[in-house]
């Protein structure tokens, strides 16, 4: 099996305890960075390894650190992005529930590579499980000495708060999780500034997700080099991959970047279910566009999916066999995409109500020839057109099954009726 | 309207943030879990807490899904609809907790005991179809494990 990193632990029995992570080496590269790294060096271990953010936007980590201010008059903060609602995915999940000292060590890892002493855990409310087993290892970190004052006898003093959201999608984009932190609706900001300089409470904020903090203390114990030659060139390290819909064996599958979507979904997921024929998949969550079963031999590293016409993103891979009607599907999204939106801009507001009334026409035989048009027309209407990449988001589904599955679009308008029977 | 223990719950709260306001969701979660939903007076009183406005603990508390407007059943069944649990038979399992509750979704059983809602993805796609019951998971559902399931909680 291939090397795993932020999974190593999690089929180990009790792994959420803190005795078992320190038995497997846990807080060990936090000892080694306190007693023996600078925090410049850290954050330049990590631009090394090439780490780029598992969220979705596959940003470079080290350099999103390396934008905060030295100093400042306000305190910074980490916000640890655990809001993990992207359809799809379902990855941080099993960090947290199964190992949440990777995380925590991680935390504090960054935070004094960056000269941090507050970070936060939003992390989505629907997990109220992963929220109390995040505070019990926080107990537990506390008294053992792994954060609060004088973390290992050092003169870096660390909190680290667990905070709930309550149920919006929204909240996972950095600025609208900023604002729900702070109290308010989940509503973006409008950028600059930057939460790198003005973030929560107006301090220089860094954002990260689950899985990224989780490769922070092995990138430190093990050195970037080692990092670096996993998965490809420009996608260093592993990614777990989610995997769901219509495979033999759903699941997480930890493995090198690069790994192609055909040994993910038909080695490692077990092939489509029934041993039915795919007939298309998403790679990366919901926000991105499809794909077919011709781009199955793309390698799932964050160039590769891009030249092939979608997005890595989240790495939430959603298979659909061949009894899959495209236009229910963009239909599925649209609605998530309706219900989601947050309503500040008008285009993703209104556009995304009106895409789901057209395409729910289409699917129950009331569509018209002009509504492929018309629903085109509402992309381009959105795109760009809004504060945060949602709209850009909402818009994906609808466009891209259009774009690759028009003929069954057609079909539904032309035959007044879906041709797929469920 | 708090008893004693999430009043002192919310005074340690209080001290993770350096800006009072940010305490309100967690607030709002600690009144729902007491009073089940948050009313009216409870918006008034999270107020008075935060020395915020009612109007604008309203505007927040109506952002957010999970904090229920109205008296909610026992057991709040809620049943994803994204694609990964429709891929999966979410609709039948909708359709099949409808018949056995002679409910719709948004409705509550007139014992009190269940309401039935549908969510948006719970990040648990990999073992689809999957609901959440009040603050627990159940996945991989079929009808069987829903009959379960349900019996669990009535004798309960």
């Amino acid at each position: 099996m291939a090397e795993r990193i932020v999974f190593k632990n999690v089929d180990v029995p009790n792994s959420q305890a803190l005795e078992i992570y320190r038995s497997r080496g846990g807080y060990r590269a936090l000892e080694k960075a306190l007693k023996e790294i600078k925090p410049d060096d850290l954050i330049e271990i990590v631009k090394r390894s090439g780490l780029r953010g598992r969220g979705g936007a596959g940003f470079p980590t080290g350099l999103k650190w390396s934008f905060v201010p030295k100093e400042s008059k306000l305190p910074k903060y980490l916000c640890c992005n655990a809001d993990e609602s992207e359809p799809g995915t379902f990855k941080d999940r099993v960090i947290i529930e199964k190992d949440p000292h990777l995380l925590l060590e991680g935390i504090a890892l960054t935070c004094y590579a960056i000269g941090i002493h507050t970070a936060y855990i939003y992390i989505r409310g629907e997990m109220i499980y992963g929220a109390r087993v995040l505070e019990q290892a926080i107990a537990e970190a506390r008294a053992a000495g792994f954060l609060g004052k004088n973390i290992l006898d050092s003169d870096f003093h660390l909190d680290v708060h667990v905070h709930r959201g309550a149920g919006a999608y929204i909240c996972g984009e950095e600025t609208a999780l900023m604002e729900s932190l702070e109290g308010k609706r989940g509503e973006p900001r409008v950028k600059p500034p930057f939460p790198a300089t003005q973030g929560l409470f107006g301090g220089p904020t860094v954002i990260n997700n689950v899985e990224t903090l989780a490769n922070i203390p092995d990138i430190i114990w093990k050195g970037p080099e080692w990092f670096a030659a996993i998965g490809t060139e420009k996608s260093t390290g592993t990614r777990v991959f989610g995997v769901s819909g219509h495979v033999n064996r759903p699941g997480t599958y930890e493995l090198p970047m690069g790994v192609t979507a055909r040994e993910l979904i038909y080695e490692h997921a077990g092939g489509i279910r029934g041993g039915r024929q795919l007939k298309a998949f998403i790679p990366g969550g919901s926000s991105v566009p499809f794909l077919t079963e011709k781009h199955l031999d793309v390698k799932l590293d964050f160039e590769s999916v891009a030249q092939a016409g979608s997005l890595l993103g989240s790495a939430g891979i959603i298979v659909m066999d061949d009894t899959t009607c495209m236009v229910w599907a963009a239909l599925n999204l649209c609605h998530f995409y309706e219900h989601e939106s947050c309503g500040q801009c008008t285009p993703c507001r209104e556009g995304t109500r009106w895409m789901s009334v057209v395409l729910e026409r289409i699917e129950h035989g009331k569509g018209r020839q002009e509504d492929l048009d018309l629903l085109l027309d509402v992309c381009n209407n959105i795109r760009g057109q809004t504060l945060c990449p949602f709209g850009d988001a909402a818009l994906t589904p609808v466009e891209s099954t259009i774009m690759l599955f028009r003929a069954e679009y057609e079909a539904h308008i032309q035959g007044k009726g879906c041709p797929f029977s469920r | 309207m708090l008893s004693q223990a999430a009043m002192e719950k919310f005074q340690q709260l209080l001290e993770h943030y350096p800006d009072k306001r940010a305490a309100l969701l967690p607030t709002l979660h600690l009144v729902q879990s007491e009073v089940g939903y948050v009313s009216k007076e409870a918006i008034d009183h999270v107020a008075g807490l935060l020395s915020l406005t009612p109007t604008y603990v309203h505007s927040v508390a109506s952002f957010y899904t999970m904090f229920y407007k109205e008296k909610m059943g026992k057991y709040v069944i809620q049943v994803c609809r994204t694609l990964p649990c429709a891929l999966c038979g979410s609709q039948k399992i909708l359709e099949y907790l409808q018949g056995k509750l002679g409910i719709e979704v948004g409705e509550t059983t007139p014992d009190g005991t269940f309401s039935l809602v549908t969510v948006e993805c719970l990040a648990s796609c990999g073992t689809a179809p999957v609901i959440q019951i009040n603050d627990d998971y159940y996945e991989g559902l079929n009808p069987e494990k829903v009959d379960r399931i349900l019996e669990e909680l009535s004798r309960k």
